[in-house]
Order: C-alpha cells, then structure tokens, then sequence
C-alpha cells in the first residue's frame, strides 16, 4: 500500500513538473567511418513535426523541447534514413552518427537491383535469384553451369559436383551463409549438400584470391548467400511448384519472411523434391529416383551498427544411383561397357533400391557484428555442422538392409572477421578461424572402413587489403597462414601395410597388431602459406580489366591419405599415400571486360601451375577372388591449367537479344607429358532471346549446347584376361564420348494476380530432339546414356 | 583496446574448445561379413576312385597377396563326380559358411562352370524355388578326351536366370554381377 501511494505520488510530481517546455536537444552529425562533420543533414522531429538541418560545422540544435521521448527521423544525401529516440530529461547532447558510404550500405540493406561483389580484382560472376529459382528442381552444380567455365562432374544426372576451371572436390571451397560447408567432399559421388531454394544469390569466384574464405580453394569459391531482408514492416513470401516429365518430377518449395523496421527479421523457407526412374530418349535408368527434403530458418536483428544472425539448415538426400553401375568384377565392366546398354532396364518406377546414398546435413550458426565508430566492423561467428552419410550397396542375406558405409562428420568452427573501413582509399579485413572436426566410421556396416575415425584440427589466420589507387584503379594484396593436423586411427591389413612399405617409413605408428591387421595412428600436421595480389583498372566508361596472382596450398584430404580398398562401381581398388605432401597452386588471371548499351563481354583467361598436384593413375592389378582389379594410386605430380572463358551478350533492340558462353581449357601433367584426366571439354552454348514486356513480361529463349569430343586425355585402357571367354580383351575406360549438340527452350510470363502478388508461369524443354549422347565427366557414362528429353513447368508466386 | 579485448576472448574460446575435446577410444575392427576368403569344389568320383578338391583361398580379401589356388589331383576320364562347393568367410573366426546364405537366397544366385577343351560336361543337381538352377550341387561328367585345360567357376550375383541358355549355364546372358570368379588348372588322365 505504502508503495502505491509513492508511485502515484511520483506519477503526479513528474507531470508537475513535465509540463516545463524550455529544453534543448543539441549535437553535431558526423559520419561514422571517419568522424567528419555532416552538413545539411535534414533532421525531422516525428513526435513535433518540426523540421531542422545541421549547419557547415555539422551542429544542429532543437529548442522548446518538453520532457519525454523525441522521435527524429535524419536523412542525407548519399546516407540512409536513420530512425533515432531520445529520452529529453533537461537539455541534452546527442551525437548522430550517419553511414556515408553507399557500398558499405548495399552490404546491410540491398536492394533488388544490385547486390555487390564479393572480391574487387577475381574473376568473380554472380548468380541472381531469378536464375537460381529456374534450377529449384535440380542442385547446386546444374545452376552453377551458368557460369562460363564452371563445369560439373557427376555420377547419373543427381549427384552434380561443380568444377571450376576443370578442378573440384576439395579444391572448391563453398560458403553458405558465411559457414564453409564440410560435408565430405573429397568423395567423387559425394555433391554439395545444399539445398539451392534455400539461397537468394551465389557469387562463384575462380582462383584462390578470395582468402577470407580459406587458402586452399586452388579451384575457386562458391559462396551461397539467402535473399536479402529488406528492414521495412513486411511480410512476404514465395511459393515455386515444379512438375516435370522426365523421372515424373515435382518439387515445391516455400518461403515467408517477416520484416520488422528497427531491423528485427525472421524467414523459414521449406522444399521438397521427389524423382522416380529418370530416362534415356531408350529406355528407363533404373534406380535413379530421389527424394530430397530441406529446411531452413534465418532470424536474427540487423542495423548499421551491430546485429546477430541465428541460422539452421537441414537437408535429407536420398539417391538412388543407377543399377546397372554396380558391378563385381572387371569382366563385368568389359561387359558393361560393350554391350552399349545398361544390363538392368526396367519399367518406371519410384523406388529408390540399393545401391543408393542417404546424406542429411544439417548446420547451425550464430554470429554477432558490432561497427566501431572511426575503426570498423567486427564480427564473431560460430557453426556447427553434422554430415551423415549412408551408403548401402547391393548386398545379401542379413546385411541386405544394412548400409556399407556409414560416416558421421561433426565439424565446429569459431570465427572472427575485422574490417577497418575508416580511411577512403583503404578497407583493411583481418580474420582467424578454428575448427575441430571428428570424423565416426560406424563399425557396424561389416564392411571395412572407406575413411578411418579421425579427428582434424584446423587453424587459419589471415589479412586482406583493398587500396583505392585513383579513381580508376583497386589493388587487393592478401595474406594467410593454415595450419592443418589430422590425426587418425586407422586399420591396415597386414599384408597391405607390408606392400605399401608402410613397415619401413611408419613403424612407430602402429598401435597395435591383431594378427592380420594393424591398428595404426597416423598424425599428420600441415603448415600452409597463401597469397593473393590483385588489380583493376578501369580505362574508362566501356573498357576495363583484371590481373590477378594467387598462391595457395592445399593439405591432402582423407581420401587422398586413407583410401584402400575395391571401389564397385569403377571395378578398381583405389589406395591413398600417407606420404602425400600438400599440393601447391600458382595461378595467375587476366581478364577484359567491355560494356556499352548493346554489348557486354568477358573474357577470363587463367594459367594455373600445380605443383605436386594429387591425382589418382592405374599403376597395376591385383588378384582377387573375383578376378583381376587394376589398382589406382593416388600420386603426386606437376599439372598445368590453362583456359578461356567467354561470356557475351549483345542486345539487338529492347525485345531480341544474343547470347554466348564459351569455356575452353587444357589440363596437363608435366611430369609425364600426357593430358590430365578429367578435364571439361570444350563447351559453346548459344542462345537467341526474345523478351516483350507488353507480353506479360514474356521472355523466351532458345539455347544450343555444343560439346566437343575431349581429344586430350590420358590412355589408362588396359587388356584383360577374360576366363569365360578364354579371350584378352582392351578395357576402354579412357576414351572420352563423341561430340554432342542439344537444343533447349525456355519462356516464361508474369500475371499479376493482385497489388502484392506476382505469378510467374515458366516453361521449359530441355534435350528438345532427344538426343542421345553420353558426357566425358558423367562417371555413370560406361553404363548408360544421359537424359533424353523433358518437359518442365514451372509455377511461382511472388506475394 | 575493446577490439583487442574482443579478440582475445576470441582466442581463448578457441583454445578452450580445441583442447576439451581429445577422446583417446581406440576404435574397434570391423567385422567383416560378406568376404568370401575360400572357395572349396569337392568332387567324388561315383564308384571307386579319389576325390578332387579344388580350392582358392584369399586370406586378405581386396589386400594385395593373390589368392592361393590349389587341386589335390587329376580327374579320370570317362567318369563321373558328384560335385559339391563351400564357400567360407575365413577372416572371421570360427569360419563362417556363406553357403547358407546362398541357399536362402538361391533364386538370387547362379554358379557357371566352364571348362577349356571340352574336358567335362557340367549339370546342375540343385534347384531354386523357380525350378532354376544354382550350382552349390552339381555333377561331373569327364569324356574319352585327356589332357589339361582350365576349369572357371563363376558366382553371379543377381543374374537373370530367365535369359535364353543361361538354365543351361551358360553365362553368356546371365548379366548380374561377378562374387567369385576362380580360375583352376585341371588334368584329365
């Protein structure tokens, strides 16, 4: 009671004396990089109406203030609007400080229009929303083929692994949502677990000049980034649903984002995907259905001056792989491969039957980033990530339902980011990064392990610096320092541990000996320098170009050190090295771009020398009870990459336009004066467009995709004995398909359902006269053909 | 000085969290299931005579030692063996028959026997449910012809049995993929 009477007793004394009106607000605006004064600044007081502006020294004063809150609502040319509460409790000082720096803001707020690049002086391309939501039904490494140059290696049409430059796997480095994604990606059949609806745009930078996100992507950086939050009161969202014929595909996906003005956001996204048999312009593959669920939800509060993020992610794969690829012995590849058909073709269906892959991976992030005044952006970030592969194969009896491989990868990363931007001609970035990672190989499978348990440690420190040198010129030089320590436990057969001469080189590493193997405990620790020199200059409004350096390292990756056993459906024992060393990349880029209203054009052209650059070669056969394997090594040797990628477009008039891609490379091995395997053929794809916005927004395109005949590759085809045959027969496992050119076609319009909601209707055909032909970098192409045509249609709705 | 003190945090985070996470467990071997080590043909002449055995035996499977192959002895011509096979996993211990699982899965299984110089005939003597055959149980059945040649058992995996001749074992047809394919070196007398 007694309180009571206080409270209300106070409540009264305030409004006595809160009637005084005679205070007065005062300050200065100043820019908050580097402190300087703000003049003209227009100040509006919400809660009075009233307007002032800042004079030449940047000071603005407001009287006749009555206590209370005070809304001020600040705005400057070049600056964003800026929403600000004061508490007058008597007269006041209050600083305000204003963003000056349009770029700087595009990275905060963005805009549909424009959204920045990620490095100045690489060989960077970015991929907008609208072309990543025609890909919503496929993976990451179909869309990422927009990019001249970036190809993708796969096994069937739905493990899509994206190559940069005619380099992969661990070579890439891909950022989704600043997390680098660890999902086991030095296995050939393991694609990037990453549901593409879940970005708003992907920046593919080539070469390794991009260090803030690792030193060792010799091949190039993919970096994932979600849609952009526009901070106004809002709620939106979209819906895409797909239907395609061939494998009788659907998919949706959606998402809705609610945005609140003082910066808080929060968006769910959700997709899903189901395939049955795709099919050939012949016949079904059988067994190359999939299901793939995703989910991911983004909140977190966002301002000029600090913000956090809060992020999950959530992707189950499963994937069927083609039936007829599972193979037991080399006589069965002879087969395979002669007889030009897939020795399982059955009817159509949705089941997705051993042998096929389950990978779900899910990742967590929270970060937090605060500006400085004068100084900068820091920002902390940690993520964890869990991969978990199954991989069941063909087996019998009680294992029939049990996976063959089973690997649980568990990787934590702490990370910090610092950003000097206070001076005009210079942004400073510095970052470090931990990780710990564990890898489980789960005993159970009654397999022997593919990669063994282990657990890496990895380090990284790194500084980057963009100097402005004129108005016309950017030079980029970075620095970074990786340190790399796997340690692991690893069973050896005896008799391999001997053959390998491991019993010499690695005595004192074996922990134990169980009569026929040997458990082993290899610790290996890897230091690695990389560098990045960059610079742009702009001759003038058409012409500009691009040189760039880049030296990087990259530590040998599980599969490289471990692998040791029979891979079924290559019919070939693969084994690792743990002699080998890292492999050290010196690439160097030039580009040229021209832009005027008709023409754009960009050619990107790289040299790329690797030393002891790992690959894996046939260096022999073992026998076994299935017969002879040939054994493929991974070895050590020094490659060159060399390449053009053009890309065009020329515009006839508003409506028609022209469009070309083109990649052209070479891939040698120095050391034995032979071609590199693997290496993307030459490629031309060329488009005509037409586009009428009187039309509904009607946009058609027609495309050809030309793809040469690789003539440059290593001859590893060797001669078999074949008992049932009695006969010796030359394996062909090296010559590349012949040429093949498809016609595609795509259109869409857009209907505006109502003021808020947009419904964009897309149809496409792909493989237009159904040809059929088979792709050099398809591993499934000794089995079967590639896809035949297939019609596609497409709903999206904007609201 | 607040950057520095953010970062140092960073640092000391870092630190901790490497350092707590070390688990020394060794790991456990696995248990291998499916490997065929040993391949073991018996064939017993009916009537008087020795029996022939014919083995292969891979002790460490996809490990790079070959297989130890191995006949007790030559057959007699004009003759005929009841064959029988047993296939072990002899890197677990006791060893384990994979003929039992064979057997549950016959209709999945096809052994083919083939045989340079038209030194033996083959027949099946065991049957799936499909009243195909499967091949654990077979006779022998040598001609008038001697000399040597060689003797391919070929275990296939899922093999279309429905193909033309492949009842009859031929293996042309049969498809399906390669367990076992044993090469031995036989001498008719």
């Amino acid at each position: 009671m007694k309180h009571y009477i206080m409270i209300i007793a106070c409540c009264l004394f305030n409004i006595t004396y809160g009637q005084n009106c005679n205070y007065k607000l005062s300050g200065n605006v100043r820019d908050f990089h580097d402190g300087s004064a703000i003049t003209g600044a227009t100040i509006y007081i919400e809660t009075l109406d009233r307007y002032t502006t800042s004079n030449i020294e940047g000071n603005y004063t407001i009287e006749n203030l009555c206590k209370g809150l005070l809304i001020l609502e600040v705005s400057h040319l070049g600056c964003e609007t800026k929403r600000i509460e004061v508490q007058i409790n008597g007269d006041t000082q209050y600083e305000i400080n204003m963003e000056h720096h349009i770029e700087e803001l595009n990275e905060v707020k963005i805009d549909a229009s424009g959204n920045p690049k990620l490095t100045k002086t690489s060989q960077e391309t970015q991929l907008k929303t609208k072309t990543l939501e025609r890909f919503s039904a496929f993976s990451l490494g179909d869309a990422l083929k927009q990019v001249s140059g970036v190809s993708s290696i796969n096994t069937g049409n739905t493990i899509v692994k994206p190559v940069i430059n005619g380099l992969h796997s661990s070579r890439i480095v891909v950022m989704t949502n600043n997390v680098r994604l660890q999902d086991q990606e030095w296995g050939i059949e393991h694609a990037p677990n990453i549901d593409l609806n879940s970005a708003g745009h992907i920046n593919v930078i080539k070469g390794a000049n991009a260090l803030a996100y690792g030193g060792d992507a010799i091949g190039g950086v993919i970096v994932l980034k979600p849609k952009t939050i526009s901070l106004k009161d809002s709620l939106y969202g979209k819906t895409i649903l797909g239907a395609q014929s061939n494998g009788s595909g659907y998919n949706v996906s959606s998402s809705l984002t609610k945005s609140w003005k003082k910066g808080w956001y929060a968006t769910g996204q959700g997709s899903y995907k189901r395939f049955g048999d795709f099919e050939t312009p012949d016949y079904y593959l059988t067994n190359t259905g999939m299901n793939s669920k995703g989910l991911s939800l983004n909140t977190g509060f966002e301002t000029f001056e600090k913000g956090f993020n809060i992020f999950y992610s959530y992707l189950n794969n499963e994937i069927g792989i083609l039936r007829a690829s599972h193979i037991g012995s080399v006589e069965d590849l002879v087969n395979a491969i002669n007889s030009q058909e897939p020795f399982v073709k059955d009817d159509f269906s949705y089941d997705i039957n051993a042998p096929r892959q389950e990978v779900t991976h899910q990742i967590i992030k929270a970060d937090f980033y605060k500006r400085f005044k004068k100084f900068g952006r820091l920002e902390v970030q940690y993520d964890f990530q869990n991969n978990q592969r199954f991989e069941y194969d063909v087996r019998v009896g009680d294992d029939r339902d049990k996976p063959a491989l089973d690997l649980t990868l568990k990787t934590h990363t702490i990370k910090s980011d610092l950003k000097i931007d206070s001076k005009t001609n210079a942004i400073y970035k510095f970052g470090v990064n931990a990780s710990l990672q564990n890898n489980f190989a789960n005993p159970d499978t009654g397999v022997r392990r593919l990669i063994p348990d282990y657990d890496k440690y990895d380090f990284g420190i790194y500084a980057v610096s963009d100097f402005k040198l004129g108005d016309n010129t950017n030079l980029d030089v970075g620095l970074r320092y990786d340190f790399n320590r796997i340690d692991a436990k690893k069973f050896y057969r005896t008799s391999r541990w001997e053959e390998r001469g491991y019993d010499e080189d690695f005595a004192d590493i074996v922990i134990d000996d169980l009569g026929t193997q040997l458990l082993t405990n290899p610790v290996l620790t890897y230091h690695n320098v990389s560098a990045s020199a960059g610079i742009t200059h702009q001759f003038n409004a058409h012409n500009s170009v691009i040189f760039n350096y880049g030296l990087s390292n990259r530590a040998p990756n599980p599969s490289e050190l471990f692998s040791d056993g029979l891979h079924h459906s290559a019919a070939r024992i693969e084994l690792g090295d743990l002699r080998i060393k890292q492999e050290t990349s010196n690439r160097i880029g030039a580009s040229y771009l021209f832009k005027n209203e008709k023409l754009s054009l960009n050619l990107e052209s790289f040299l790329n020398h690797i030393n002891d650059y790992i690959f894996i070669k046939p260096t022999g056969t073992e026998l076994t009870i299935r017969g002879a394997f040939p054994v493929w090594d991974y070895v050590q040797t020094d490659a060159l990459l060399y390449g053009l990628d053009v890309s065009a477009n020329y515009k006839f008039n508003k409506q028609w336009f022209l469009n070309n891609k083109t990649a052209f490379i070479k891939g040698r091995d120095l050391t034995e004066k032979e071609a590199l395997i693997d290496i993307p053929a030459f490629k031309t794809v060329n488009s005509i467009g037409y586009s009428n916005k009187k039309w509904l927004n009607f946009n058609a395109e027609l495309q050809s995709e030309l793809v040469l005949e690789q003539n440059a590759f290593p001859d590893n085809n060797f001669e078999v004995f074949i008992p049932t045959t009695e006969e010796l027969v030359l394996l062909d496992i090296s010559s590349p398909p012949p040429t093949y050119h498809l016609v595609h076609f795509e259109s869409d319009i857009t209907v505006k359902l109502s003021k808020k909601t947009d419904l964009n209707i897309g149809l496409n055909i792909t493989n237009i006269f159904n040809t059929s032909y088979r792709e050099y970098l398809n591993r499934l192409r000794y089995f079967a053909d590639d896809l035949g045509r297939n019609f596609m249609l497409q709903l999206k709705l904007n609201y | 000085m607040k950057t520095l003190k953010n970062l140092s945090i960073l640092f000391i985070s870092a630190l901790v969290f490497t350092a707590c996470s070390n688990d020394d467990d060794n790991p456990e071997p696995v248990n291998e299931e499916e490997v065929i080590t040993t391949l073991t043909a018996t064939l017993t002449p009916v009537g008087v005579g020795p029996s022939i055995i014919l083995q292969t035996r891979d002790l460490d499977g996809d490990g790079p030692n070959d297989p130890v192959v191995s006949e007790s002895g030559a057959l007699a011509a004009n003759t005929t063996y009841n064959g029988t096979l047993e296939l072990l996993n002899e890197t677990e211990s006791p060893a384990e028959s994979i003929n039992v699982e064979i057997e549950e899965e016959d209709d999945e299984h096809q052994f083919f026997f083939q045989v340079t110089n038209s030194l033996a005939t083959f027949a099946y003597e065991d049957f799936d449910g499909d009243s195909n055959p499967v091949g654990l149980e077979f006779t022998v059945t040598t001609g008038a012809a001697t000399g040597t040649g060689t003797l391919t058992i070929t275990l296939r995996h899922e093999p279309n049995k429905n193909a033309a001749g492949v009842s009859d074992g031929d293996i042309t047809n049969a498809g399906g993929e390669t367990d076992i394919q044993a090469v031995f070196n036989i001498t008719v007398e």
